[in-house]
Formats: structure tokens, C-alpha cells, sequence
């Protein structure tokens, strides 16, 4: 790709992000707008952490959700209990003031502890596979989501809020629309790191499992180690999205990680293609925004919205991309972004 | 010198010995051969040299290493290369990307760099992709580098395998039935190719065929396997005439008759 | 406590009858295609639902008619079962069918599995409402007593039925000449097609079976439990599939031991320990069983051959 070309597209994206920030700290793009953005970068994170594991190392987890969970409650818990004012003293933890510059890092280690809670799945992955590990993802899911449940400290199935609070103190310090910023950078963030673990050699090793595992693990392929890898690194996305939802919301409840939202994950890698980057970006993309075009038809939409999936599946039984990039379908793209 | 050296190796499934009490001692720069009836636990043998199973009991000593019980990515790092009866490319990836892929114990850069993208992880990628690249010339390949191997005829997938497993730099390289599938002019060429791969990699290689026109034109020592036990070993000349291995392959007489 | 720990004993049968019955069309479907049937659970929902509408016509239809219950309930069994395997058949005709002969990846028939779910349980909603029904009483309760034990007459019904619906599987599995069509298909579905085996044909018996299973599991969930919501077959079909794998799915014993094993860890939960961590550690056990027996207890491990 043409270095020229590649600049282009940083200054670009970055004038349009811009354009974008500063209308949204100028109220020229109402708060409904900018949420749907938001969901749209929540939901592009989530699909695209689960097509590392569903998509390029074709295995079938099936419980994502949980991990966006543990990502969720663990960013709310932290910068709800560092940056809210205690009832008695009226101080809190650390000033308010910080929370502007912490507030990423907490979002990072919530992904963090949820990477760790991939080990759940990554460990059992290694005896087993498809509709078994299916199961076990399955199992996790309604492990994690009744062990909130039961945890008094995170409100229990009422679930946990007070993070407004804190996004309202950092604009209070200085007004700016934080969430719209963090959102898009941490979507852009997670894009580029799954882009450039897949172009590796060693990224490929999973790739290679998909393909033929016994072949990979024969031809010097650590496939454990590789499965390991993709299982923390895809559910410690999963916990970042969960994080930026949690505080996109301001409320987080068990029931929002249930198995319906690991569905929702699962619709939208298998939607966009298997092993397409840009099929699960494209597909939570259409996803989102069908989800509040129906919003009006209540209940309905779940059944309209499944419908149109599976006659969708009908007509591309491989998905919208397949195993293809937009650079396979517009050559020229190529000139702009390096795809695979 | 002894490069493989296996002693009393068994692998038993359940209540079935595929193979039992097997020794084997092959001198490094070898080309070995390894035939017996279908089912007579030839695969089974190299499934255990290259870790896919682990044998029941005995040792294999491989280059002054026990590598019985290591996982097959470590045996491969030693040095011991293979391929597979009925072709297991990455169907779905570049023949160059299959070249690439079989490095993979050798990285030289660790997990996050390709996150970060080092100049150590840039150049280590190259030095991959030059090697990958050079091996694909020396068999002449890196015409269809970009191909998929799904794509391709059977003869080439043979090629594109044995060079994949070249790639890893074995010292002894395992071929599964490579004449398995090949029209009789593509017979001829393996056996040219083959033995054009034991001189210029200076390597050991051991082999499965049926066909015998492959085995007697290459090897040099033959071993026959019969319900997993060794039935005659020696040069191509003394199988031909043993009287085990005639019958191992063409039946008893009397149980014909009987 | 030996009365406490009987009657916990009956009552896991009992819940763990439903768990086998819905396992069982699970394993039936998945031993055929290898496909994990996610909407089955909804198919249990809904049969449960046509249950309700019909005996609720049949009831305002007799009124006074002095008609046994046990009348009602054998009109109304064959009568579910019958529009329960139309659904099934024609979900597997309309969406699965094609997928399957397009040649698509076997997830995404997984996939459209759970979007028939999503389908079946939201489209309940906006027409029965998110307001739960209330299953009409058939069969007049009758309470035997042991000691201090407690049988229902239901509780009995629903154990044997399990039981019996069981062994018929079993027989057919195992003995009928369909059945063995059925082990073909799933040994090798390229070959057999050759063999002259009318695959499609097979796999609609299959369906017809599995969803017949689920309308008497419906019913008599409706039953004992006569509180219905759209969403209860979701939660018990997961819980089902997982018992399935449990015992080692694709075998029949397994599906059906799994699912008591699941009815026993969760009343037992429940009476030591408190509902609210039910999920949480009967989950966990499933987990860990899993773990160290990654094919069940009745699956045979598929090897590898290379």
C-alpha cells in the first residue's frame, strides 16, 4: 500500500473524528445520535472480539456476553468506587479530576481481568472442541451472569449504577464529550490490534488450527499456547466493550449479559462472514442500526429482526462477506488499508 | 551415527496392540523404507514418532533426545518433519502462508510484538518470508506462492506438503505414503524428487509405500510390519525374496485354499 | 430427614423427567444432523402454549359435560403433538433444509437454530402478551401417602412418561429399520444418500419424533407447573442440551441419565442450599464434569484418524 495513500487515510479518519467530536461538544448532533454511535463502536468491539475466536480459530464459543460482563462490572466498580464521593466525608477516593485521565485505564483493566476470565474457556478448549466447547462457553455464560446475580456488593440482579455520576463529574471539570471519544478510539484501538495479530505469522497460527488442527499442531504450531492467546486477548476485547457499554449506559444489570447478548454476538460474526474483519464490522454496523430503526415495533422487532436473519442466511450461507475483505470486493481499497 | 533410535515401543488402544515390541535404528543421511499390509500400524508408528500419540511403552531417542510424551509442535522444533497419507495442507491459506505457518516455532519475536511491530518482529517476518520464499524456488514453486492449495493439482499438493515440511528444517523427515493418489508419470517424478530432496538437504528420511517401485528404487534398508510386529527387515534384494513378507502380502497358501 | 431426602429424591425425578424428555429430541436431532436444535426449547414452549389454547377450547366445549380429565388429557395429547411436529417439520423444511443443501457451514445452521428460537419465543410475546398464563387443571390431584411421603398421581404420570417415552426411543433407535436408518446418517452423510436411504425423509421422522416429544414434555410441564411465559423453554432447553452433553450426546441413555443428573443436582441445590445459587453451582458442576470428561459420560471420544 502506498504510503501516501496510508497518510490520506490517517488524516482523514482523524478530520472526520474530529468534525464528529466537535459537533457532539457543540450539541449539533442531538444526545440520540451520538448514543447510536456509541452502540454502533460497543457492538463493533464485541463482534470483532468474538471473530478472533468464532470466526478465525473456528471455534464455537457461545457465551461472550459473560466476559463483556466481567469487563462491565469491573470498569463500573472501580471508577464508581474511586471517583464517587463517599456519603459521610463528601471526598472521594481520588479526586474527580483524575478521572479524566484514568478513566481509559480502568476501561483496559476491566478488559484485563476479563482476558484472565478467558482462561475459563481456553482451558478446557484444549481437550476439547466444537459443539462441546459450545457447552462449556454456554455453562460459563450462566456462571459469571448468577454469580452477579448473587453479589450483593454489584446490586445483585437489580444491578449497578452511578456511573453517569462519574462520566457527569469529568464534564464537569472540563465539558467535552467523553464517552463519544473513548468509544470510537477504543473501537479504531481494538480494529488495528486484531488486524495486526492476524497479518502476523504468529497470529496465523490460529488461522492454521481452524483449518486443520492436528496439521497445525504437527507443523510446530503450538496450538495450546495459540488458543490460550486468542481466548484472553478475545474476551479482554469483550470486557472493554463491556466497560464502554456499562458506562455509555450508566446502569449495568446481569440480565443485559445474558445468553441473548452472546446471540447477538454470535449474529453478528456469523452475519458478517467467518474470518472476515470487515464482515463483523460491517455486519455490527447494519446490526445496531436495524436495532433502532424497529425500536418503535416493541417486541416485534425480535421477530421481524430474526426473520430477516434467516432469510438473509438463505441467500449468503456463507455470511454477507464470507472469508473475503472489502479490499477483496473493491481492489482499490487496497491502496488505502492493508486488510490481511 | 544413530540419529532415531527406537526400543520395545508399543501403543496399544483399548484391547488392541497396533503396534507391539517394535525396534528401530536409523543412521543419520538414510533414505529407510516402512511397508506392511493395509492396517498393519505404519501410520501408527509415525503418528508416535511425531508426538500425535504417545506410546503405550518403550522409547524413542531421538538426536540424544527421549521425545516420547512431547506434544507434536516440540518434536517438530527438534527436527523431525512429515507429511500425511491423504494431503493436510491449510486448504484455505497461500501455499506461502503454508510455507510460513510450518516456522512457526521459530518466530524470534515474542507475543506482543506483533502487536507493537518492532523492528525485531519486522525483521524476523522478512527473514521468514525470504526463507519461505527460497524454499518455494529451490522446488520451483513460487509461481503459485499465492495460490490456495485447494486449488491446485494433486501432484503439486505433494510438493507444496514435502516443502512445507522442509520448511521447519528436520533432520529426518517422515514421508506418509507420498505416492498415494499420483498417476504412474507422477510416480516416476516423486521418485526423482525425493531422492533429489535426501542430496540437497542432507537429511534422513523415512518412508511409507505401497508402491514398490518406489520403496526398492530409493531405500536402502526396509523394514516390513505386519499386526504391528516386524516381519523381515533388510536391503530392497532380501524382502523381495522373503518368504514372510510374500506372504504377509499375498495371503497363505493353505489358508487361501483351506 | 430420610422422608425430606425421599421426597427430594421423587421431586428430582419428577424435574428431572423434563429435563430427559427435552434432552432426548435434542439428542435425537443432533445424533442425526449434528446439529445443535437451539430452538428446540422454544418448540417445548410452544407446545406447551397449543396445550393451553386447546384444552381451554375442549374445557369450554364439554363444560358440564362431566367428561374425565383423563379424557381431556388423552385427546389433547395426540391433538399437541400433532401441530408440535407440523412446527417442527416445517422449520426444519423452510429453514434448514436449504441450508443444508446449499452445503452451508454447520454453524450457520446453528445460527438460524437460534434465530428460529428468537422467532418463536418474541412472536409468543406479541401475540399471548408478557403477562404469564395460567394452565388449566385436567386430572384431579390425587395424593398418595407413604409414611411421610408425598406422591402425586401428576408426579407418577410424568416419571413414567419419561420412562416409557424412553424405552420407546430406544426400541425405535436401536431395533426399527428407520432408526438404523437414522445411526447411518449420522455415521456418514455423503454415503449414505448412495445407499439409497431417503435422507430427507428420515430427518422429517426424526423431527416428528423430537417435537412429538417435547408437546408431551409441554403438556405435562403444564401441568405441574401451570404457569406459562414465553420465555420458559429457552432457559430449560439450555439446561436440557447441556444435561444432553453431560451424559455424552448423540447417545439416547446419555441424554436421558443426563437430564435426571441435572433434576437431582438442582433439587438438591435448592433444598440445602438456596434457589438463587441453583444456576451458579449446578452450572459449575456441568462444568467441571465437562472438563475432566470432555465427551460425557456415554460419549465415545471421536478420535482423530491421520
Amino acid at each position: 500500500m502506498g504510503k501516501y495513500q496510508q497518510k490520506t487515510i490517517i488524516i482523514g479518519g482523524g478530520i472526520l473524528f474530529a468534525l464528529l467530536l466537535i459537533m457532539a461538544q457543540f450539541k449539533m448532533i442531538d444526545l440520540y445520535v451520538q448514543s447510536v454511535i456509541m452502540f454502533i463502536g460497543v457492538n463493533i468491539i464485541f463482534a470483532t472480539s468474538l471473530s478472533i475466536v468464532n470466526g478465525y480459530m473456528g471455534e464455537f464459543s457461545c457465551g461472550h456476553a459473560g466476559f463483556m460482563a466481567v469487563g462491565a462490572y469491573v470498569s463500573s466498580l472501580m471508577s464508581v468506587m474511586l471517583f464517587t464521593p463517599d456519603k459521610a466525608t463528601g471526598l472521594s477516593v481520588l479526586p474527580p479530576s483524575m478521572s479524566i485521565y484514568l478513566f481509559p485505564v480502568i476501561i483496559i483493566i476491566g478488559g484485563v481481568v476479563a482476558g484472565i476470565a478467558g482462561l475459563l474457556v481456553a482451558i478446557p478448549s484444549f481437550k476439547t472442541r466444537d459443539d462441546y466447547l459450545a457447552i462449556i462457553t454456554i455453562a460459563v455464560n450462566f456462571i459469571i451472569v448468577t454469580a452477579l446475580n448473587n453479589m450483593e456488593v454489584v446490586g445483585g440482579s437489580r444491578g449497578y449504577m452511578g456511573m453517569k455520576k462519574v462520566i457527569y463529574g469529568m464534564e464537569g471539570i472540563i465539558k467535552f464529550p467523553y464517552m463519544l471519544f473513548w468509544v470510537i478510539t477504543f473501537t479504531i484501538f481494538a480494529i488495528f490490534l486484531i488486524r495486526r495479530f492476524i497479518t502476523s505469522t504468529y497470529g496465523k497460527g490460529i488461522i492454521a488450527i481452524k483449518q486443520d488442527e492436528v496439521a497445525a499442531e504437527i507443523m510446530s504450531v503450538d496450538t495450546n499456547h495459540m488458543k490460550l492467546v486468542a481466548f484472553m486477548f478475545s474476551s479482554g476485547l469483550a470486557g472493554i466493550s463491556g466497560g464502554l457499554f456499562a458506562h455509555v449506559i450508566g446502569y449495568v444489570n446481569p440480565g443485559s449479559f445474558s445468553i441473548l447478548k452472546s446471540t447477538e454476538g454470535l449474529v453478528m460474526v456469523y452475519l458478517g462472514g467467518m474470518g472476515s474483519l470487515s464482515g463483523s464490522v460491517i455486519s455490527a454496523i447494519l446490526f445496531t442500526i436495524l436495532l433502532e430503526i424497529l425500536r418503535p415495533l416493541q417486541i416485534l422487532k425480535w421477530v421481524i429482526i430474526p426473520l430477516m436473519l434467516i432469510l438473509v442466511m438463505q441467500f449468503r450461507p456463507e455470511g454477507l462477506m464470507g472469508d473475503k475483505e472489502l479490499s477483496d470486493f473493491f481492489p482499490k481499497l487496497k491502496k488505502y488499508f492493508k486488510f490481511k | 551415527m544413530s540419529l532415531l533410535k527406537i526400543t520395545d515401543l508399543t501403543q496399544r488402544f483399548g484391547g488392541l496392540t497396533a503396534v507391539s515390541d517394535l525396534q528401530v535404528d536409523l543412521e543419520e543421511g538414510g533414505l529407510y523404507g516402512l511397508i506392511g499390509p493395509n492396517g498393519a500400524g505404519k501410520t501408527t508408528i509415525f503418528n508416535m514418532v511425531s508426538g500425535f500419540y504417545t506410546p503405550t511403552e518403550g522409547t524413542i531417542d531421538f538426536d540424544g533426545t527421549v521425545i516420547n510424551g512431547k506434544k507434536p509442535h516440540s518434536v517438530t522444533a527438534l527436527g523431525i518433519g512429515r507429511t500425511f497419507q491423504n494431503i493436510r495442507l491449510w486448504h484455505d491459506m497461500t501455499v506461502l502462508d503454508n510455507i510460513r505457518l510450518s516456522q512457526h516455532y521459530h518466530l524470534g519475536y515474542s507475543v506482543f510484538e506483533p502487536f507493537i511491530r518492532t523492528k525485531n518482529y519486522y525483521s524476523n517476518e522478512k527473514r521468514i518470508e525470504d526463507k519461505s520464499m527460497e524454499l518455494l524456488g529451490v522446488f520451483n514453486l513460487q509461481d503459485i506462492a499465492q495460490e490456495f492449495p485447494k486449488n491446485l493439482p494433486y501432484g503439486i499438493q505433494r510438493r507444496v506438503e514435502i516443502a512445507r515440511a522442509l520448511a521447519a528444517n528436520p533432520k529426518l523427515l517422515l514421508l506418509d505414503e507420498p505416492a498415494a493418489g499420483l498417476s504412474s508419470a507422477d510416480v516416476v517424478d516423486l521418485i526423482d524428487h525425493i531422492r533429489w530432496i535426501h542430496d540437497n538437504f542432507d537429511i534422513t528420511i523415512w518412508m511409507i509405500e505401497h508402491q514398490m517401485e518406489v520403496i526398492m528404487n530409493l531405500c536402502k534398508y526396509i523394514k516390513v510390519i505386519d499386526f504391528g510386529k516386524t516381519i523381515a527387515e533388510g536391503t530392497p534384494d532380501e524382502i523381495q525374496k522373503n518368504p514372510q513378507v510374500i506372504k504377509a502380502y499375498l495371503g497363505d497358501e493353505e489358508e487361501m485354499y483351506a | 430427614m430420610l422422608t425430606t431426602l425421599l421426597q427430594n429424591i421423587i421431586n428430582a425425578l419428577q424435574w428431572g423427567s423434563f429435563y430427559s424428555m427435552i434432552a432426548l429430541g435434542y439428542c435425537l436431532v443432533y445424533g442425526v444432523l449434528r446439529l445443535i436444535n437451539f430452538a428446540h426449547g422454544d418448540i417445548f414452549m410452544v407446545a406447551a402454549y397449543i396445550g393451553f389454547v386447546f384444552v381451554g377450547f375442549l374445557l369450554k366445549f364439554i363444560s358440564g359435560s362431566g367428561m374425565s380429565g383423563w379424557l381431556v388429557l388423552a385427546i389433547t395429547l395426540p391433538v399437541t403433538m400433532f401441530f408440535t411436529s407440523l412446527l417442527g417439520v416445517f422449520i426444519e423444511r423452510v429453514a434448514y433444509r436449504p441450508l443444508r443443501e446449499k452445503g452451508a457451514h454447520r454453524l450457520y445452521v446453528v445460527i438460524t437454530a437460534l434465530m428460529v428460537g428468537l422467532v418463536l419465543e418474541n412472536g409468543n410475546l406479541a401475540i399471548f402478551g408478557a403477562s404469564s398464563r395460567k394452565f388449566p387443571e385436567i386430572i384431579d390431584k390425587v395424593v398418595y401417602t407413604f409414611g411421610g411421603l408425598h406422591i402425586t398421581n401428576l408426579k407418577i404420570l410424568v416419571i413414567v412418561a419419561a420412562v416409557v417415552t424412553f424405552i420407546f426411543l430406544q426400541t425405535v433407535v436401536n431395533r426399527s429399520k428407520i432408526g438404523m436408518a437414522m445411526r447411518a446418517i449420522s455415521y456418514d452423510k455423503f454415503g449414505i444418500p448412495l445407499m439409497g436411504i431417503p435422507v430427507n425423509k428420515v430427518v422429517v421422522f426424526t423431527f416428528i419424533i423430537g417435537s412429538s416429544l417435547a408437546a408431551i414434555a409441554g403438556i405435562l410441564f403444564g401441568m405441574s407447573y401451570p404457569v406459562l411465559d414465553p420465555y420458559m423453554g429457552m432457559i430449560i432447553g439450555w439446561k436440557a442440551f447441556i444435561a444432553a452433553v453431560v451424559g455424552g450426546i448423540g447417545d439416547i441413555k446419555g441424554a436421558f441419565l443426563g437430564g435426571f443428573m441435572l433434576g437431582f443436582i438442582e433439587i438438591l441445590i435448592v433444598s440445602f442450599f438456596s434457589s438463587n445459587l441453583k444456576d451458579l453451582i449446578a452450572f459449575s458442576i456441568l462444568l467441571i464434569i465437562l472438563v475432566i470428561k470432555p465427551t460425557g459420560f456415554f460419549g465415545v471420544a471421536k478420535s482423530t484418524k491421520i
